[in-house]
């Protein structure tokens, strides 16, 4: 499995348009590859559609014509609630269950799979030290904690029943400018161990530079290009170079050199 | 004779006319959570459902309780016992406040949470009974209570058409031109008011969701 699966594309944007349900296009006729264990970013302005990307690659919404496919499944064959819990889904506002303590938040998937109890309990354990939060919180309920640990809790609801995806929906926006910098540090380590295959969406080039194996820049539903990180840099593109300008100077020292 | 002196001496037939009201707020409560609660669901996820359940529930309102009685009255089999009638009009007119705050306590959950769940594959029942309606509770059970506190009043005319309850001394009461046997149906009724208020209002602050 390993040999075909590093060549076929995990998941596979063919010619997808996407409209409103008033009719207003959003998406024109989008082609793209997210390769197994990369990190894509999805860079670009509010309202470009990146947001509107990602869930119709978890089937929150469906293609107007076109397809998305994800493990080569795609259409109206695909069993959306498996798919969907075979996808870490991780929102800038967070969604956590207001009613449930982080323990409930974090197992949920497992919950909603029927494992059995004491292995939830383990997974939780496991979860909360792999974002670095101290089990003592398990008890407490969302509105109890900081922004910084409540997105962490937020990236561990999305990995517990280890998903091969992840889509991450500018997941440290909201955060003050230091705790910001420990996530996406925790972020690298965390990819550096558990390889997963990331779809990123933020429009902070900064963030896109440092954590992305690959940019996929999109601009009003079209998308203008794919680079690393660094090809990115020395982009003549006009997009691209609009972005550099807007970032300003010293981004070359934070470029993301991959897992070497 | 003072009204305490007169509690005492009726207090075999208050405390009865009492729990025939308590009876008959009770079962018309639960019919119309039993009724409203799905109905509430049904409009706040369909749309289309949306208007003509609430309208139907808003128009039911506005009927005068003791034309809505009477017209009840010929209907076959709820028609023949005047408890049967009494109950199926509070029910009807309970409807509304439960119908009402379910919708709005389903539609405001925040949609993050929503979409959450949806985007961690939580099939639509499995979001309704572990998300929207633990989140909603608080709301609806405001609905209920003003549906309740509603209900206790009202079942006072239900003694018009015979169904009982301490509408009963009220309208003896006024009938005798005696105003120890009125007060001898509302005070009893009020406190029953008051006792539902306030233990569905302690209820709803403890569901409520932080």
């Amino acid at each position: 499995m390993q040999t075909d699966s590093t060549e076929t594309p995990i998941i596979a944007f063919r010619d997808v348009i996407y409209k409103f349900p008033d009719g207003r296009e959003l998406l024109h006729g989008l082609n793209l590859q997210v390769h197994r264990g990369e990190t894509l970013i999805l860079l670009g302005r509010s309202g470009s559609g990146k947001t509107t990307m990602l869930k119709l690659i978890n089937r929150l919404l469906t293609p107007s014509s076109g397809s998305v496919s994800v493990n080569g499944g795609a259409g109206k064959t695909v069993d959306v609630i498996r798919l969907r819990r075979s996808i870490g889904y991780v929102i800038q506002n967070v969604g956590l269950f207001p009613h449930l303590t982080v323990e409930r938040n974090i197992g949920l998937v497992p919950r909603l799979e029927r494992w059995p109890a004491d292995k939830i309990r383990a997974r939780v354990e496991e979860l909360l030290k792999l974002v670095g939060l101290d089990h003592a919180i398990a008890t407490r309920y969302p509105h109890q904690l900081s922004g910084g640990q409540q997105q962490r809790v937020g990236v561990a609801r999305a990995l517990a029943a280890d998903p091969a995806i992840l889509l991450m929906d500018e997941p440290f926006g909201a955060l003050d400018a230091i705790t910001r910098d420990e996530l996406q540090r925790e972020f690298l380590s965390l990819q550096d161990r558990l390889h997963k295959t990331i779809v990123f969406v933020t429009h902070d080039l900064r963030e896109a530079i440092r954590l992305g194996s690959r940019i996929a820049l999109i601009e009003a539903g079209k998308l203008v290009t794919v680079l690393s990180p660094r090809e990115f840099l020395r982009s003549k593109e006009p997009i691209a170079a609009a972005y550099i300008r807007a970032f300003g100077e010293g981004l070359e020292t934070s470029a993301n050199r991959g897992p070497s | 004779m003072n009204i305490g002196h007169f509690f005492l001496q009726h207090h075999e037939e208050i405390l009865e006319l009492t729990l025939e009201h308590l009876w008959l707020v009770g079962i018309s409560t639960l019919l119309a959570v039993v009724i409203g609660i799905p109905l509430g669901i049904v409009s706040a996820h369909w749309p289309a459902w949306n208007r003509p359940v609430l309208g139907s529930a808003n128009v039911i309102q506005t009927i005068p309780s003791l034309a809505l009685f009477g017209f009840l009255l010929p209907v076959p089999w709820i028609g023949a016992r005047a408890d049967r009638l009494a109950i199926l009009a509070l029910t009807l007119y309970a409807l509304l406040p439960v119908i009402r705050n379910t919708f709005t306590g389903i539609r405001g959950v925040d949609p993050a949470v929503v979409e959450a769940g949806r985007g961690m594959g939580m099939t639509g029942g499995q979001l309704l009974f572990q998300v929207q309606l633990p989140l909603a509770i608080s709301v609806i059970l405001a609905g209920v209570r003003v549906a309740v506190v509603v209900s206790v009043g009202l079942a006072t005319i239900a003694a018009a058409i015979g169904a009982g309850g301490l509408g009963e001394l009220i309208f003896r009461g006024l009938a005798m031109v005696n105003n120890q046997l009125i007060l001898a149906g509302a005070v009893p009724a009020a406190v029953l008011a008051l006792i539902a208020d306030f233990g569905l209002g302690w209820l709803e602050r403890a569901l409520r969701p932080q």
